[in-house]
């Protein structure tokens, strides 16, 4: 699925941190973001994710086509790792069997499918959460450092996952700072969009909560 | 929304997940009442509807906390609120998912607790019945709050402040209802009146409750 990003302007609470992102993705492809710690990686995706409004701009993708993965893992520690799947299958509305099925094979979970997910180890919990992008079947991929304490064998387990749901028309945003091994991926640098100064204070509401 | 709730239950009832505490709160306060007041049964049945109401309402106010806490603490709020399941139908399956472990366990406690109270028998249905009736509106009314603290350090006391006058209007007349049905008096007008604002939060408060999420999570 093509979509695209035009002018984005984002905001992190108060302050105005992204200006005129602008940016395209083909089907197939994956988009590599780049930046120092503080550019405004994760603000823009959750942005992307729909979780804070842009400011200005717009974000060309169909409703209800983006997953967003975030820092944290987002797992219930009591429930065991096919129960969470088994859960976020049925929020995405997905078919709760085959998705549950298929990303624990993507992501090598079977040994571990009947165990708590509070009883994972930091770089198993990783990949159930990453799994859980499998589940959504949604066709835009947006991550956020995906890869944070996965070990090298599991960082090219991910690779190919995201290559075989690029395969399926599907495409990704991935934040992250180390090579991912994506031959044809294309990377964008977000600095020259990084805007430090100014704030935003049209919104009392806001400013109540903060 | 079914999965949501469903999963909210299980975490519930699984080691840690909290349920019963509400209902522990709730047994705690109604046996202690009698130590402090005296075994004097006419003093106790006076003062027993409002304390059982008393009781109900900060037995829920106690697990308020943990209603979106949580789901913020490990990142699943976010990945909820970029689900295709809209905010409101969170904000409904929170809301019954705290009902049914924190509301429903006191009414079906409530009679037990009426008669360590020495409510009259007569009251008993009534006691049932406003509970029942009344429950909903706290949790209703609590998610609301906690959808407005989430995500704030220590939130809890701001929550109890904001909740706590909302819940006057369901305080006052779950009690008068039991009143009302101890003294053999008519309960209809209350009733309605409970009844009316259980329905007015259950209509209305989701999109609030939504709002203020929404409002949180940017």
């Amino acid at each position: 699925m093509k979509w695209s990003v035009e002018n984005l302007a984002c905001r992190r609470g108060q302050l105005r941190i992204l200006e005129g992102v602008t940016f395209q993705i083909a089907a197939g492809e994956a988009l590599i973001l780049r930046g120092p710690n503080g550019a405004g990686k994760t603000t823009l995706l959750r942005c992307l994710a729909g979780l804070t409004p842009p400011l200005e701009g717009q974000i060309n993708a169909p409703e209800d086509t983006i997953a967003y993965a975030a820092h944290a893992d987002g797992l219930k520690a009591q429930l065991s790792v096919a129960e969470n799947l088994a859960f976020w299958a049925a929020v995405f509305e997905s078919d709760p069997d085959s998705a549950v099925e298929n990303a624990i094979a993507a992501f090598d979970l079977q040994a571990l499918r009947d165990r708590r997910a509070g009883a994972l180890s930091a770089g198993q919990k990783r990949r159930l959460s990453l799994a859980r992008m499998v589940v959504t079947g949604r066709p835009i991929w947006v991550m956020d450092e995906p890869t944070v304490s996965l070990d090298v064998e599991n960082v090219a387990r991910f690779a190919r996952a995201v290559e075989a749901h690029l395969a399926k028309g599907g495409s990704a945003l991935i934040a992250t700072h180390i090579d991912l091994g994506l031959p044809n991926a294309r990377v964008l640098d977000i600095t020259p969009f990084t805007k430090l100064s100014g704030t935003h204070t049209d919104d009392p509401f806001e400013e109540a909560f903060e | 929304m079914i999965a949501l709730l469903r999963r909210d239950l299980a975490l519930a009832f699984r080691a840690g997940g909290g349920f019963g505490l509400g209902l522990a709160f709730f047994l705690i306060v109604t046996v202690l009442v009698p130590f402090g007041v005296g075994p004097n049964s006419a003093t106790l049945g006076l003062i027993a509807p409002g304390i059982l109401w008393l009781g109900a309402l900060l037995a829920c106010l106690l697990s308020l906390d943990r209603v979106f806490a949580l789901d913020w603490e490990d990142g699943s709020l976010d990945l909820l609120a970029t689900a295709p399941l809209p905010l409101e139908g969170v904000a409904v399956s929170k809301a019954l998912a705290h009902w049914i472990t924190t509301g429903l366990p006191l009414v079906a406690i409530s009679p037990l607790l009426g008669l360590f109270l020495s409510l009259p028998t007569g009251a008993m249905p009534w006691l049932i019945l406003s509970l029942l009736i009344g429950t909903p509106a706290l949790s209703w009314l609590g998610t609301f709050g906690a959808a407005l603290t989430v995500g704030l350090k220590r939130g809890g006391l701001l929550m109890s402040l904001l909740v706590l006058p909302l819940y006057i209007p369901t305080l006052i007349f779950g009690a008068e209802v039991i009143k009302r049905g101890a003294d053999g008096l008519a309960t209809a007008t209350p009733l309605a009146f409970l009844a009316g604002i259980t329905l007015g939060t259950v209509a209305l408060l989701p999109f609030a409750t939504a709002a203020a999420l929404r409002v949180n999570l940017r």
